[in-house]
């Protein structure tokens, strides 16, 4: 039954509804021309003042839509010096905000998608549908999740600690949203050049731990607490796997900026194979170990006993409600996308085409398929496999995927050093191997796993 | 010499530092002087960053803030009295032979500092610290503390491990 | 007009509050963060010399932070276990109460 109907007993208590729930499709319609209008008046206006800047650019950067965005940028900036004569620390500030501004929006939407996305992929697997009630195919469910988090109280809990319940949530946003920031989404197209990029985002990934014990303590709740206390220590644990990943592709590429890592990346082997890291041995258990303790560190399923909705009710974001709880949610998002980002940049080829007969299509729209393909990937993965106990948890991080690590870097150095030869490649891959094989039996005979038993009702 | 950006960023992040020192040496709440202390550990990392050191400021976030401060709050939390309240009792008469000393050292090296040959010489160009060369200092000429490192941080994770364990007598 | 006076104050402020925090304070915990306070300072001087001393290329003090950082994270973990095997035993964090071996 659509929202518009109601059950014949129910006839006499309709509510009143407003003109988005009675036409949903118009709504939308008339949003669009609006904001297509307004845009064009606004564009038309400023048009005026120094007649075909913009127009050129957007011309320009239509001719080349590898470079788009920086081409519109230039334009605009240079649009802004002529027209209205800027100041250059003017012009530098709207160039931050410019892409400040392009970054937020962008991970905005996907973030609102996702949000969507995540939950009717899930319902699927489960044999269900996911939302559909707002919208055609739940589309405004993202807009009614916000609209209901802006709207709720905040409730703060008495004997709470005022200011580090406040701060939590932020402390905890903060660092996920720096991260983007040195993502290379194409060529040339850095927001910032940093040359020790790895380092920084190793270092924001602690940071947030501060803020998940912020969260805990700052509820007085003991299962908050507790849930924070597990979530710091798998947090910690996971984070050695991913740095050792990374450092070997690091070790490879000689440079910590990402920049110089999806540069080395480039080519074609065989002419239509990349360069990827993750086609070689020891980037693909590399790629393996980064996205495993990638899920980990994002607190997501297999490791989400912080946040088992059966176990601890949200961990240590239990207590927050309204938005301070869309704030964290957020946060998790935007790690998530950021943690994604940084493998399709390591182990991936960041902006690169897979095939040389699809290099027309630009570089941003491949690292956002990529990143894209990742999400799905984790959503998959959490919709599959079942939660990990806790003592499971940290034995998997500390006694299987340390060591793997190591044995990546290990292959990673034989591969380098043995040339480009068949040898080399077949060294690495046994280096890689033999490890994976004898590490599993360990985990095997320590944790055993019982033969599954079907038990069915009788009745 | 230093543009205004320089300048303003000087002073908030070194008035930063500064406050969260003060709130983690005098605050009764010993969560919130651990807190405290891992603000004054991103503040020195930013104030790393303004001197030209990105990688020393990058490492002190991950080394200090990612690890040393999460441990400090780690033992604070485990190392509660019962009812759960964690307070100082505040004894002010008794602070003040200590902030006499502490005092008495902060103003004989400020006049040491004022006094220094060291401040009246020239400021030559900023050299950026390169990966590359430090990775080459690390394991050519400064190897041997490499490795002493190495031996000292295996020796601590053990030692530390072991101390931490509960024994089944619980010794 | 940022120079190297100003950072050397900074760092003996930070150097002196560690001090008060481990002359005054009563918990062991609390000690340490104090040595923490008084390390992070000495680092900051060295950094703060390596920037405007005379040789930059040769980097000697950022190394020597370096290794400095790292000594400093593993005396940390050591101290606080030590922290935690007294709690356990005299369920204290008082150091004064640390005196069985007093004459």
């Amino acid at each position: 039954m659509l929202p518009t109907e109601t059950h014949p007993q129910t006839q006499r208590n309709r509510p009143a509804l407003n003109f988005a729930a009675r036409r949903p499709w118009s709504t939308l319609a008339l949003l669009i021309a609006a904001v297509l209008v307004v845009g064009a008046g606004v564009l038309f206006l400023l048009n005026l003042k120094a007649p075909g800047l913009l127009t050129g650019a957007v011309v320009a950067a239509m001719g080349d839509p590898g470079q788009a965005p920086l081409i519109l940028k230039a334009g605009l900036l240079h649009y802004l010096e002529t027209a209205w004569s800027c100041a250059p620390w003017m012009l530098e500030l709207t160039s931050i905000f410019i892409v400040i501004g392009t970054l937020l929006s962008v991970f905005g939407v996907i973030f609102a998608l996702t949000s969507l996305v995540e939950r009717k992929m899930l319902a699927r697997i489960q044999n269900r549908f996911g939302p559909n009630r707002a919208g055609p195919w739940g589309l405004f469910q993202p807009l009614a999740d916000a609209i209901k988090m802006l709207t709720k109280e905040d409730i703060v809990p008495t004997g709470a600690d005022k200011v580090l319940h406040l701060l939590a949530p932020i402390t905890m946003l903060v660092p996920a949203l720096l991260v983007l920031a040195i993502l290379p989404y194409g060529p040339g197209m850095v927001p910032v050049e940093l040359g020790v990029g790895i380092l920084f985002f190793f270092a924001l990934g602690a940071t947030t731990e501060v803020g998940v014990f912020m969260a805990g303590w700052g509820s007085n709740n003991k299962y908050s607490l507790l849930g924070a206390m597990r979530s710091i220590a798998q947090m910690i644990s996971y984070e050695i796997p991913l740095f050792l990943a990374a450092l070997a592709v690091v070790m490879l590429s000689g440079s910590l900026s990402p920049d110089a890592i999806v540069s080395a990346q480039d080519g074609y082997v065989f002419s239509f194979v990349p360069h990827w890291f993750v086609f070689t041995p020891w980037g693909f258990a590399g790629f393996l170990l980064f996205f495993t303790a990638a899920l980990a560190e994002s607190n997501r399923s297999p490791f989400d006993l912080p946040e088992g909705e059966s176990e601890l009710v949200a961990g240590h974001m239990t207590e927050y409600s309204g938005f301070k709880y869309a704030v964290f949610f957020m946060a998790e998002y935007i790690g998530l996308f950021a943690i994604c980002g940084f493998a399709v940049t390591l182990f991936l080829g960041g902006w690169h085409a897979p095939l040389p007969w699809l290099e027309w299509i630009p570089g941003y729209l491949w690292f956002f398929i990529k990143l894209y393909a990742l999400v799905l990937l984790a959503i998959w993965v959490r919709g599959t496999v079942p939660r990990m106990r806790g003592d499971h948890l940290m034995g998997f991080a500390w006694k299987f995927m340390i060591p793997m690590g190591f044995a990546v870097i290990l292959a990673a150095a034989v591969w380098h050093y043995a040339g480009g030869g068949v040898p080399g490649w077949l060294a690495s891959a046994v280096i890689v191997l033999m490890p994976y094989l004898a590490l599993g039996r360990v985990v095997a005979i320590q944790y055993p796993a019982s033969r599954r038993v079907y038990r069915f009702s009788e009745s | 010499m230093n543009s205004l950006f320089e300048i303003i960023a000087f002073l908030l992040i070194g008035s930063l530092t500064l406050g969260a020192a003060v709130a983690a040496v005098g605050l009764r709440d010993t969560v919130h002087c651990g807190l405290s202390l891992a603000v004054v550990f991103v503040g020195v990392a930013g104030l790393y960053l303004l001197l030209d050191a990105e990688f020393i400021g990058f490492i002190q976030l991950l080394v200090y803030v990612g690890a040393v401060a999460v441990l400090v709050m780690f033992v604070i939390l485990i190392t509660r009295p019962e009812d759960g309240v964690i307070q100082q009792p505040d004894r002010r008469r008794q602070k003040l032979p200590g902030a006499l000393i502490a005092a008495g050292i902060f103003l004989v090296t400020y006049g040491a500092i004022m006094q220094s040959p060291s401040l009246r010489r020239d400021v030559p160009e900023p050299a950026a610290l390169s990966i590359r060369a430090v990775g080459e200092a690390l394991v050519s000429g400064h190897l041997l503390p490499l490795m002493a490192i190495g031996v000292l941080l295996t020796t601590a994770l053990i030692g530390a491990a072991l101390f931490a364990m509960e024994g089944e007598d619980g010794k | 007009m940022i120079g190297l006076p100003l950072f050397l104050i900074l760092s003996t402020m930070l150097f002196s509050l560690g001090l008060f925090a481990v002359l005054t304070r009563r918990s062991a915990i609390l000690l340490l963060i104090g040595v923490e306070l008084m390390l992070a300072a000495a680092n900051l001087n060295f950094i703060a010399f390596w920037r405007f001393g005379p040789n930059p290329a040769a980097m000697t003090g950022a190394l020597f932070v370096l290794f400095s950082i790292a000594v400093a994270a593993a005396e940390a973990a050591v101290g606080l276990s030590l922290i935690l095997v007294i709690y356990r035993h005299l369920r204290s964090t008082n150091p004064k109460e640390v005196n069985s071996l007093h004459g």
